[in-house]
């Protein structure tokens, strides 16, 4: 019964646990961000180089919201797996128009790009 | 063919008319509050403060969508005096600058109406213009920018609390959805790759 419980936990666990998150397939999934957001350079949403570490609402002169602003997130693998499910739930008041992605295996690749394209020089000139 | 002007274009189902809010009613639509705010009473809408909260939300998601389709009037405007396009590319870009200036029209006007302050388009923007040196260059560009703003509607359909809105926005995607199939198929490429949008 126990073991039983304890391997349902951990199938329910591993697409969260899954070290085989595509960044390639991410860089497509990205696709679904760049109507509003760039990598290097703000938009209608701010730039992508350099969010891993940083802290929400920090790029200086993209105007956020009050919520974005004020929170005390700091962008992590976590924490953008937490936001980008349901972007509404984890911060309300938070302006971006994106209903989040359910997919677990769809976020982690698109984070894997994320994290890979963070501060490389190809993509992500100044850091 | 006559020309007619944008607001003629506005669709019916965005008729913001106090009547048309009111008689929707119900948790969805336009919140109580929202509705006083419109009628200028400001008393209910400071009684409950949540409601005006969801309909701020509304107008911020309006002007996301309105800031991205400034972006893609100025990105054909860039396209359309480039010098690279044909006379049929060019025909094509500037229909569909003309539908994205329709839907900033019809965006701008609901925020006004929802009692927010439309975002004016940005002095300049960044493009990739040094990349852009063929007329496949420049309807590529277009197609990515019609692709990430069909996405950016679709991520935003859902959100909105008031199902006209979610609605209209969703009639703004299928326009879109088409400038890209066209501009796929102009580039000889399959204009529709995929049989859902994501
Ligand atoms: C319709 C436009 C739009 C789309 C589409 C969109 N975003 Fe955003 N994004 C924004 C806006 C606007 C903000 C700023 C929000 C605020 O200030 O509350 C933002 C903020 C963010 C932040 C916080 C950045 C920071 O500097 O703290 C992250 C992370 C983010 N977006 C990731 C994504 C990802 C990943 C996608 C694609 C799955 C996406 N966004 C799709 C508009 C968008």
């Amino acid at each position: 019964m126990f073991r039983a419980s304890l391997i349902a936990i951990i199938f329910w666990l591993s697409p969260l646990m899954a070290s085989s998150a595509d960044s390639d397939r991410g860089a497509r999934l990205y696709g679904r961000c760049t109507g509003c957001h760039s990598l290097d350079y703000d938009r209608t949403g701010p730039r992508h180089c350099g969010l891993i570490g940083r802290k929400a609402g920090a790029v200086p002169g993209f105007v956020y919201s009050s919520a974005m602003k004020n929170s005390s997130i700091l962008w992590s693998v976590q924490t953008l797996d937490v936001f980008l499910q349901n972007p509404r739930a984890f911060m309300p008041g938070n302006r971006m128009p994106y209903a989040g992605i359910k997919n677990n295996q769809d976020r982690a690749d698109l984070i894997a790009f994320l994290v890979a394209a963070n501060d490389d020089p190809k993509q992500c000139a100044q850091p | 063919m006559t020309k007619k002007n944008a607001s003629t274009f506005i669709p019916k189902f965005v008729d913001l008319s106090r009547r048309s809010m009111l008689s929707l009613g119900g948790k969805g639509i336009l919140s109580a509050g929202a509705v006083a705010l419109l009628s200028g009473s400001e008393t209910l809408a400071l009684v409950n403060p949540a409601s005006a909260d969801e309909m701020n939300e509304d107008v911020q998601f309006l002007n996301a969508a309105l800031g991205a389709e400034q972006e893609a009037i100025a990105a054909y405007q860039v396209g359309a005096e480039s010098g690279l396009l044909g006379k049929s590319a060019l025909d094509l870009a500037v229909q569909f600058q003309g539908h994205h200036k329709e839907h900033a029209t019809l965006l701008a006007k609901t925020v006004t109406q929802l009692g927010g302050k439309a975002v004016a388009p940005k002095m300049d923007y960044h493009f990739p213009v040094e990349k852009l040196k063929t007329e496949a260059d420049v309807l590529g560009f277009a197609a990515s920018l019609e692709k990430g703003a069909v996405s950016a509607y679709l991520g935003a359909v859902p959100l909105f609390t008031n199902r006209d809105l979610a609605q209209a926005a969703a009639s703004i995607l299928g326009d879109e959805a088409m400038h890209w199939a066209v501009l796929r198929s102009a580039l000889g490429q399959n204009p529709v790759p995929s049989a859902f949008m994501s």
